[in-house]
Formats: structure tokens, C-alpha cells, sequence
């Protein structure tokens, strides 16, 4: 929605500096291309609610990541499915909730990100791996399950970083 | 992918041409700087002036390219979007390559 279209829908002025809080769902099939629409659509939902820049590239990181993720593992070895992720704007936060019809996660546990070592020489650098780190350090809260055969990974991801003014005030 | 290539002096600067460096692209993209720094030993620079986004696959493009070059060669970074420099400084990637603010920032400090 434009901010013209918020400005008739009666919200008062600057609401593009405070969220819409309704949520959202977004289908996404789990392909390249199908996550890359998906991200798109939801960018422009989240711009649309109010989110800044900053706090939308965060958002999308963490969505692309995990969606990817579903793409490449999940879906790996049948047909690829079609995701459902809902999301729900908070006044600083975004809420997401990813369901998929892939294979579970190994263990039944999200993997712990560790950040690859950079040390040695240019040839040792890693070239993945990062996925799972980025989620975990731009997600506050983090939850998956497993139920009737679906994946539900729930991520809560808060745009202040803890200890800053804004976080303070905001509490 | 496209990228454009110039000559600028000792500089070989590659330009990505396209808003993203993600899953989708990773390969065309390791592909075409495979092509682009296969010969010659001069210093690389790549700008990502118009690359809005890279998640972890196109992060781990770009660093497969740094590799492709070689030991003793560079491929410094220029232009870096927010989305895209916050990737960088999350995975700390921000301390292997050299990243210049401007192409002009670039070649000024590499001829210096």
C-alpha cells in the first residue's frame, strides 16, 4: 500500500515510520527463481508497512537465507513444494513463519551457525556456510518443529540491536 | 550474468551489471569472473555499484573469485550498497578484501 493509500485509509501522518501490523501470507515455490519473486513481493510489503531500508535489506537476509535453504535441502531430492511464510509487522520487530512439505532438518535441530574460520591463506577461505550465522545473528528468537510432516521455522527478527538508545526507550 | 569489462591503466575493473548476486546467480556469476580474470596478473577491481543485494551463495561467488585469482593478486571491492556491505561486516568478509567507497577511491589509492 502507498503512502497515500495508508494517508486515506485514516492513519495519521508519518505512518510510513510506524508499521502496519497486519500480517501477511506469501506462497514462494521452493526454486531459485521462486524465492528470488517471493523476496521481491515481500520487500514491497514490508516497505509498504513501514519498515526503513536498513531494516528491510535485514529482513530480506534473513528471509533469503532462509528460503534457500528450503530450496536446496528440503525440496532437494522431490518436486519442489511451495512454502507458505506468513509475516507480521510489529512497531519494531518482524515476525516470520515458514512452513514447508520437505524433508525435516538433520536431528530435528536448526544448525548452530558457527561462522567459518577466516584465517589462513587465500585459498582456505570458505565460500559457505554463512547462511545459518546470518540468521542466527540477525534473528532474536529462533524456533522450528516438525509437525504432520511439515517444517515450521519461526523467526523473530527485533531492527534495534540491545544496548543502543533506541532499544532502551523502546522499553 | 553481465558483466563489463575495461582496462584502466594497470586496473582491470569488472562491473556486475545486474541488481542481484543471489543463489540464482552465484554460478553464472563465478563463471563469467572465471572467464574475465583467467589471464593476466593485474589487479581486479569489481564494482557493486548496481548490486542491490547478495545473500550467502552470492557472498561465497565473490569470494570464489578472490581465490580465482590467485596468490599475490588483487580483487579489491568498490561501491558496496548497504544490503550488501551489511553482509560483508556480518561475516567479517569486510577484513579480507580491500573495499574502496568510489571507483575513483580505487584506482587513486592503488596508483598511490
Amino acid at each position: 500500500m502507498t503512502r497515500r493509500a495508508r494517508h486515506r485509509a485514516g492513519e495519521p501522518g508519518g505512518a510510513r515510520k510506524t508499521p502496519r501490523l497486519e500480517r501477511k501470507l506469501f506462497h514462494v515455490l521452493a526454486t531459485e527463481q521462486g524465492v528470488r519473486a517471493g523476496l521481491a513481493d515481500m520487500r514491497d510489503f514490508l516497505g509498504d508497512a513501514g519498515f526503513d531500508a536498513d531494516a528491510c535489506g535485514t529482513a530480506e537476509i534473513v528471509l533469503a537465507e532462509a528460503l534457500n535453504n528450503i530450496a536446496e535441502h528440503a525440496f532437494a531430492a522431490t518436486e519442489a513444494g511451495v512454502v507458505r511464510v506468513t509475516l507480521t509487522p510489529g512497531h519494531h520487530s518482524l515476525t516470520a513463519q515458514i512452513v514447508d512439505t520437505g524433508t525435516a532438518l538433520p536431528e530435528l535441530c536448526p544448525p548452530s551457525g558457527q561462522l567459518p574460520p577466516l584465517r589462513g591463506t587465500k585459498r582456505s577461505l570458505p565460500e559457505g556456510g554463512f547462511g545459518w550465522f546470518l540468521i542466527r545473528t540477525l534473528t532474536e528468537c529462533l524456533c522450528y518443529t516438525r509437525h504432520a510432516d511439515e517444517n515450521h521455522l519461526c523467526l523473530h527478527i527485533s531492527f534495534f540491536a540491545p544496548g543502543t538508545d533506541a532499544a532502551r526507550s523502546d522499553r | 550474468m553481465d558483466l563489463e569489462s575495461s582496462r584502466h591503466g594497470p586496473y582491470h575493473l569488472i562491473t556486475v551489471n545486474a541488481p542481484r548476486i543471489d543463489a540464482a546467480q552465484a554460478i553464472a556469476f563465478k563463471d563469467g569472473m572465471r572467464a574475465m580474470t583467467a589471464e593476466g596478473d593485474d589487479h581486479v577491481v569489481l564494482d557493486l555499484g548496481q548490486v542491490q543485494f547478495i545473500d550467502s551463495s552470492g557472498l561465497g561467488a565473490i569470494v570464489a573469485a578472490l581465490k580465482m585469482t590467485g596468490p599475490g593478486r588483487r580483487l579489491d571491492l568498490a561501491c558496496l550498497t548497504p544490503d550488501v556491505a551489511k553482509v560483508f561486516r556480518l561475516t567479517r568478509m569486510n577484513s579480507i578484501f580491500v573495499i574502496h567507497a568510489s571507483l575513483e577511491d580505487a584506482i587513486s589509492r592503488q596508483a598511490g
